[in-house]
């Protein structure tokens, strides 16, 4: 039954299944340039949902365009960046957002990479200690410096 | 028959990859003399794993090339009215037969170990098979288990139900060898790791002895990636080349492990030095691949690239990786305190700079790693949907390659042991003003934003020094031209493929930030009218229908103008597979080697305007330019003599090298 | 310390496992998107009827009216959708035993459902009320992302549950009759 559904799930929905034909509508495009820039910029920050792992301004969906034309909507009304960011993500959650807000779910996410780099240098500076603890080598005898001097001649 | 043929020889391949992992091993333990004919079993028994799955996989190819529907997996997967070339490709574009040459390219690494370990020690290359071995018995139990490519399907059906038509495609009907061709070479560099852990003993010979398989694994790798992005760019139709898509990471995790085992086994090699940290590089690189196969085939992930999967065969996998990961960590932990360090080591020198390079690359390693993973945890741990997509990646794994970036040219002008910063940069002095005047010229001539104009600068830095490199090896200019040209042909290929491979990552990352500054134009075309992007003028001349074996489609023809003049034609076509009911866009590129024109059409509306999307991507071919040139870097340095012949005895360890006064 | 990537891996093990178990008991899905709405009240709209359909439009008042006597479904669907199909008997159920179930017809940016009222005719109408939802605009506010999506508005008209999919006879079974008991 479960095998079943899935196939039809797929059968029913080609829209899930087109990874990408991705080309935004001109006629969705706002008249203003700086504006148009701006959606275009929220769009890459937004997730579409029916495609995975996409923007909505990478996605030909038709979710994807409506979301699209709701966010040139907003700017166009005058709505910030960020407003029109929490409109989206107050009907569809965190999970739109291509780049996680900062809260306690995402706090270590956001300080995985100086965490990880602090550790690894405190690593190397230990390596380094525990290296000049070695001493080091005794001193070539008279016979080493003659067949490196023979070595080197050659 | 023939699909039972294959059947009945990937068992007994499973028989013989066991026998290869336990015969030699116990033979190594037994000692030199008397375990010699327990060994000598080692290259016996994967010489004749490799040919059963060799054969194995043969059939399997046979079955999709006279397309035997009778095979379940060939029903699933393939079609008649398919071209040949992807019916043959189609072999691996699904879960079952993509395990089958997975499972080929392992067998016949360990068959190359068995024929071409000639100098190896007896008992290294009896462990180093005998781990092989049990690598390819797991995953040959999993193949036949629970992804059988030979099962029969009653009744017959009439016709397959096609490749997925993204698969059909010759940059990524490639694509998936290459990379395996580099995941699973990593194996080698697994086994030598677990081998010397058994042993005992790294030393330079190990280092020099698992260079090679680290860098024919690199190369694959590299090639796989660039393969996979060059795909993206021109098939998913809008000229973005790299998605921090969760496969696309699971492939450059171990991509930057393995550049980091690289570098650290040359230091193994030269000094005796980081032994602990390569052997746990060489393990935790495979580990990625392994936790890469997982990801892909178990269902965990949410990708476009992932395999139809359920999760018994994600439970079978995680056995396997728990097991294999898990049980090298273990001897990792039991038997690396015991590979005592040796010598002096200083942070300003050749190798204090190849530890700088494995930090780096390891910590970008660490980012992309959680930041991929970071979502199924937090939804595991906190029941929290989040999505970890591009933005981050870029804000987290930029500042940790700039100072790669930088510092990958001046390490190599670095001497071994004990080295002059300062005169090292004073080298680099002439490079470091010309990329300040770039810099300045570009930032006030050419383009304000300030990304592209790094990335540009960056690159010019990177190729610069491996010029300067190159010059000061040859001693260009300071004495005579045919001097140094006779110098250049006396240098090591080791060197000189370092270089072209430093140099690649230039070129490469400049490819990069061209796509940064890359102008693009959207608009509506009726026939006739013309517009522009970039520096080009283009007419749109209409729209005609096209068909190819398996699809129907339309075409745009747009024609490029200089003067008035007709230069060339563009056809990007929309294409509708009917048995997948899947639509895909063939983009139509134009390059000129310094940067690519790129054009998809969309919709065609029902006043007869259709949507032309354009972009111009300055140096963009170069991304792949450099990529290939990486691999050809690496593949220069593996035809090293060192390398080829390489591998002398271990006499060496008792006749101390002599030490140079200090 | 040497044993600390052994470890390490151990813990990442341990939680691949614990996905996979629970993808297979349904409790963890990598693919389903929770709802944002759940827990908050229905948003406001005002929906035209189906044309050349003999039922009243859809608002957001007439969900509060009638979820003031008992809890209401919500169903958002399209007559291209498969699964729509596959469900449709359990909302056929629900309206027989006097369930109130609205419908949405779902349209988005490229598709539209010229087809509505032939699917209602063929296969039955189990709405009391149907509202034509011809920007998707309705849907983005419900967050809805794909069709078909049931949402259970309680007493007080604020969401209870959502299900992204078709509903099943066991998914009918096992949340919807207890929640729906548990809400009247």
């Amino acid at each position: 039954m479960r095998a079943l559904l899935l196939a039809l799930l797929l059968a029913a929905a080609p829209a899930l299944a087109i990874p990408a034909k991705a080309i935004v509508d001109p006629r969705e495009m706002l008249p203003d340039p700086a504006q148009e820039e701006r959606a275009r910029a929220i769009g890459k920050e937004l997730r579409c949902l029916v495609c995975q792992n996409q923007s909505i301004d990478d996605s030909n969906a038709g979710l994807a365009r409506d979301l699209r034309r709701i966010v040139r909507e907003r700017v166009a009304a005058g709505d910030s960046n960020e407003q029109v960011i929490a409109f989206v993500t107050d009907r569809y959650g965190d999970y739109v957002r291509l780049t996680p807000p900062l809260n306690a779910v995402t706090v270590a996410l956001w300080a995985s990479p100086a965490i990880v780099l602090a550790f690894g240098a405190l690593a190397v500076l230990a390596f380094y200690r525990r290296r000049r603890a070695i001493a080091p080598p005794p001193p070539l005898t008279e016979e080493e410096r003659a067949r490196l001097a023979r070595l080197s001649a050659e | 028959m023939i699909p039972e043929l294959g059947h009945f020889a990937l068992v007994l391949a499973l028989l013989l990859a066991a026998a290869q992992s336990i015969l030699p091993l116990v033979g190594a333990a037994r000692g030199e003399t008397r375990g010699a004919l327990l060994m000598a079993t080692g290259p016996t028994t994967a010489v004749a794993h490799a040919l059963f799955v060799s054969l194995s996989f043969g059939c399997l190819m046979w079955s999709f090339a006279v397309s035997d529907f009778s095979v379940e997996n060939v029903a699933q997967n393939s079609h008649s009215l398919k071209p040949m070339l992807y019916k043959i490709t189609g072999t691996w574009g699904n879960h079952e037969g993509s395990m089958l040459l997975w499972l080929l390219i392992l067998a016949l690494s360990s068959g190359a170990v068995a024929v071409f370990g000639q100098n190896l020690p007896a008992t290294l290359k009896a462990r180093v098979l005998a781990v092989l071995g049990m690598v390819a018995t797991g995953f040959l139990l999993f193949t036949l288990v629970t992804s059988n490519p030979f099962n029969r399907v009653w009744p017959l059906p009439e016709d397959g139900q096609d490749l997925n038509p993204l698969l059909q495609d010759p940059g990524l009907a490639f694509h998936p060898p290459f990379l395996y061709l580099g995941y699973v070479g990593t194996a080698v560099a697994f086994a030598f790791a677990c081998a010397a852990l058994i042993e005992g003993r790294v030393d330079a010979a190990w280092g020099r002895w698992v260079r090679p398989w680290t860098l024919a694994a690199w190369c694959a790798l590299t090639l796989g990636i660039g393969l996979g992005s060059w795909w993206a760019y021109y098939e998913l139709g809008w000229g973005g080349f790299w998605f921090w898509d969760p496969v696309e990471n699971a492939s450059l995790m171990p991509w930057l492990l393995a550049t980091a085992l690289l570098h650290s086994a040359i230091v193994v090699e030269k000094r005796e030095a980081l032994k602990v940290w390569t052997i746990l590089l060489a393990i935790l690189t495979f580990s990625l691949s392994l936790l890469g196969t997982f990801l892909v085939r178990s269902g965990v992930l949410n990708s476009v690239h992932a395999f139809a999967n359920d999760p018994e065969r994600g439970v079978f996998i995680l056995i396997l990786l728990a097991i294999t990961v898990g049980g090298s960590l273990l001897l990792f932990a039991w038997r690396a305190p015991s590979l005592e360090p040796k010598g002096i080591f200083a942070p300003i020198s050749r190798e204090g700079s190849l530890v700088l390079n494995n930090l780096l690359l390891a910590t970008s390693c660490a980012v992309v790693f959680v930041g991929t993973l970071y979502p199924l945890f937090a939804d595991l741990a906190f029941g929290a949907r989040i999505t970890v997509g591009p933005p981050f990646f870029n804000a987290a794994v930029f500042p940790v390659f700039v100072p790669l970036m930088v510092a990958m040219a001046v390490g190599p002008l670095l001497p071994w042991k004990r080295a002059d910063l300062w005169a090292a940069l004073a080298r680099l002095r002439l490079a470091a003003a010309i990329v300040l005047v770039f810099a300045v010229l570009y930032i006030a001539a050419v383009d304000r934003r300030l990304l592209p104009a790094l990335g540009f600068a960056l690159a010019l830095w990177i190729v610069l020094a491996a010029a300067t490199d190159l010059a000061d090896r040859i001693r260009l200019g300071r004495i005579p031209f045919a001097e140094s040209l006779a110098r250049a042909r006396g240098l090591p290929r080791g060197i000189v493929g370092g270089i072209i491979a430093h140099a690649a990552v230039g070129i490469c990352l400049a490819g990069i930030a061209g796509k940064g500054i890359a102008p693009e134009r959207i608009t509506l075309m009726r026939p006739g009218e013309t517009t522009t992007v970039g520096p080009h003028t283009l007419r749109f001349d209409g729209l005609r229908d096209i068909s190819g074996p398996n699809w129907r489609g339309t075409a745009g023809t747009l024609t490029l103008l200089r003067d008035g003049r007709e230069v060339a034609t563009l056809s990007p076509q929309r294409r509708f597979y009917p048995v997948q009911r899947m639509s895909t866009t063939e983009a139509a590129i134009r390059t000129s080697g310094v940067a690519d024109l790129y054009a998809v059409i969309g919709e065609t509306s029902e006043e007869g305007q259709t949507v032309v999307r354009l972009h111009w991507n300055p140096l963009a071919p170069w991304i792949w330019v450099g990529t290939v040139l990486m691999a050809v870097g690496g593949l220069v340095s593996l035809s090293d003599r060192r390398l080829r012949v390489g591998a002398p005895a271990r006499r060496r360890r008792e006749a101390a090298v002599p030490a140079p006064a200090e | 310390m040497f044993a600390l990537p052994a470890l390490a891996t151990l813990a990442a093990a341990g939680g691949f496992y614990a996905m996979l178990s629970g993808m297979r008991r349904g409790s963890f899905d990598p693919r389903g998107v929770p709802s944002a709405l759940v827990g908050r009240p229905v948003p406001e709209f005002a929906l035209a009827p189906l044309p050349g359909w003999d039922k009243p439009g859809l608002s957001s008042a007439d969900i509060a009216a009638t979820a003031r006597a008992r809890p209401v479904l919500v169903n958002f669907w399209a007559s291209w959708c498969v699964p729509c199909l596959v469900e449709h008997p359990q909302f056929m159920r629900y309206a027989a035993e006097g369930i109130p179930v609205f419908g949405i017809n779902y349209h988005t940016g490229t598709q539209t459902d010229p087809g509505a009222t032939a699917w209602l005719r063929r296969h039955g109408d189990p709405f009391a009320r149907i509202g034509i939802d011809i920007t998707g605009r309705v849907a983005v506010d419900f967050g809805v992302y794909g069709v078909p999506e049931t949402y259970i508005v309680d007493r007080t008209g604020i969401i209870r549950w959502r299900m992204a999919g078709p509903i099943t006879p066991e998914i009918d079974a096992e949340q919807v009759r207890p929640l729906l008991r548990s809400l009247s």
